[in-house]
């Protein structure tokens, strides 16, 4: 399979073109911007057969997007931010209707003040919305995912749309090695298009009428049900992509030197690469850390969470989001998953930190890593929530 | 270029996805105080009480004048306000209201 050098927005967009999506409608933001002109570049040239609508706002964008693919299209686009906040309405329409679409979302401060580096505020808001939330941490992982979230959002026993968050310019615009699969293995993998119906003039069909408590509550009660099997689904497409494409990454999360670990980081997203750094040279200098890298929060992967954290001696949660007035989101999806199997939880330390896109290194986390593990063998338990901040 | 392929397969989960039917949610025209009625001496067949009625009960033959659907007008008016030579009156409905 032969490599290329492709920015992160360079790389969804050509695993999109590579899905075949039919139609792409699309709002330009930054960082988001050259995904999509990326994919107009291909229509343009004739290297893809897709429609390329340009709308005038995001919350059209995402209204067209869905439209296409209720009548059959396998449509994709991608926004950041206040992209992703003004296409809010239509997330849950989305969803809500069992429609596949796939996104990606470049992952973006929110106003104010205006910033456009990263942190996961944008994306993490999205948690009740009913999408497959999936996070990369590399260029390459970002292609399979793309590839991936196709497969798992038009599966029958799944039928939700999936959003692929990347964090702005640590990858969108940072060009890394990715191997690109042959279009014909992408074919077969991929296979036909599938969803549940399709609106498509031949017989009338209304979306959205008018439904009674119990029947709403039906339909969300489907949704719920649906996510649960969803985590089967992700599962076995990531072995079966690894059988077919050679890459595989553990399904829901992955687990890094955290078989034989006694102490335990959790993170989601780009930074994840820099704590890996941290935790081999910790490794070296004696310390049993390992990392579990959230790749998919939703569906939550709460029997990963339980198996890997139970029996930890500690646990870190890095969050690159707040939710203000409590804790970092991440830390407390998986405080309150691990309760679903236990009353007894580990002692778990949540940091918040690189929120407005701050720069948080391998050697902070070295540092905050170091520190918790040190206090903790001398019996010494550091505050549960600390927001790490430095100039 | 490979064409994808689309497949319709069912879920096992409610949709929220309604087939149109006539009335379903009853016979919406006992709603009505003010019932619209036609004087066909007067109506010139141009369709504009068919094309602006919200409730689609108004059918217009070209040969023999405007037809409601009392099952489901709701007597909002609007033919009769439409109505270029006020060939529609509004009456109340004896019923009461």
């Amino acid at each position: 399979m032969p490599k290329l050098v492709l920015t992160g927005n360079y790389t969804v967009a050509l695993a999109a073109k590579m899905a075949r999506v039919q139609v792409v409608a699309a709002y330009p933001i930054t960082p988001q911007t050259s995904i999509v002109e990326k994919l107009a570049e291909y229509v343009d040239k004739g290297e893809l057969d897709a429609e390329m609508i340009r709308v005038e706002s995001e919350h059209s964008a995402l209204a067209a997007t869905f439209g296409a693919a209720i009548a059959g299209a396998r449509a994709f686009t991608a926004t950041s931010s206040h992209g992703l906040l003004y296409m809010h309405e239509w997330v849950h329409w989305t969803s809500h209707a069992r429609i596949p679409v796939v996104m990606a979302i470049v992952t973006r401060t929110i106003a104010a003040p205006w910033n456009i580096w990263s942190d996961h505020t944008d994306f993490l808001g999205q948690r009740d919305t009913g999408w497959i939330l999936c996070f990369a941490m590399d260029n390459q992982e970002l292609f399979d995912l793309t590839i991936q979230a196709f497969k798992i959002s038009e599966d029958p026993r799944v039928y939700l749309p999936s959003m692929i968050g990347l964090d702005a310019f640590i990858l969108s615009h940072t060009a890394m090695p990715v191997e690109v699969p042959d279009q014909k293995l992408v074919d077969e993998w991929l296979g036909s298009r599938r969803q549940p119906y399709a609106i498509d003039g031949l017989q009338p069909l209304a979306l959205g009428s008018l439904a009674w408590p119990e029947d709403t509550e039906e339909f969300f009660m489907g949704i719920q049900e649906a996510m649960e099997v969803a985590k089967k689904v992700i599962r076995e497409v990531d072995e079966s992509y690894g059988r077919v494409f050679g890459r595989s990454y553990g399904g829901l999360v992955e687990c890094y030197r955290c078989s034989d670990a006694k102490y335990h980081v959790v993170s989601m997203g780009a930074w994840s690469g820099d704590i890996m750094e941290a935790i081999d040279m910790l490794r070296d200098e004696g310390y049993p850390v390992g990392l579990m890298r959230i790749r998919f929060i939703r569906p939550f992967p709460d029997r990963e969470v339980y198996s890997i954290l139970g029996s930890s001696r500690g646990v870190i949660v890095f969050d690159r989001a707040i939710s203000f007035g409590s804790l970092g989101p991440i830390y407390l999806d998986i405080a309150g998953n691990m309760l679903k199997y236990t009353q007894k939880l580990p002692y778990m330390r949540n940091i918040v930190a690189g929120i407005g896109g701050v720069n948080v290194t391998y050697e902070d986390f070295i540092k905050l890593i170091k520190d918790t593990i040190d206090s903790l063998e001398k019996g010494v338990e550091p505050p549960t929530y600390t927001w790490y901040h430095k100039r | 270029m490979g064409k994808v392929v689309l497949e319709v397969v069912p879920t096992k989960h409610k949709l929220p996805l309604a087939k149109p039917v006539v009335g379903v949610v009853g016979k919406t025209g006992s709603w009505r105080w003010m019932k619209p009625v036609v004087d066909q001496g007067k109506c010139v067949k141009c369709f504009q009480c068919e094309i602006y009625c919200p409730d689609n009960c108004i059918h217009v033959d070209p040969e023999k004048g405007a037809f409601i659907d009392y099952d489901y007008c709701k007597g909002c008016g609007l033919c009769a306000s439409v109505c270029p030579v006020k060939a529609v009156s509004m009456v109340r409905e004896s019923g009461g209201g």
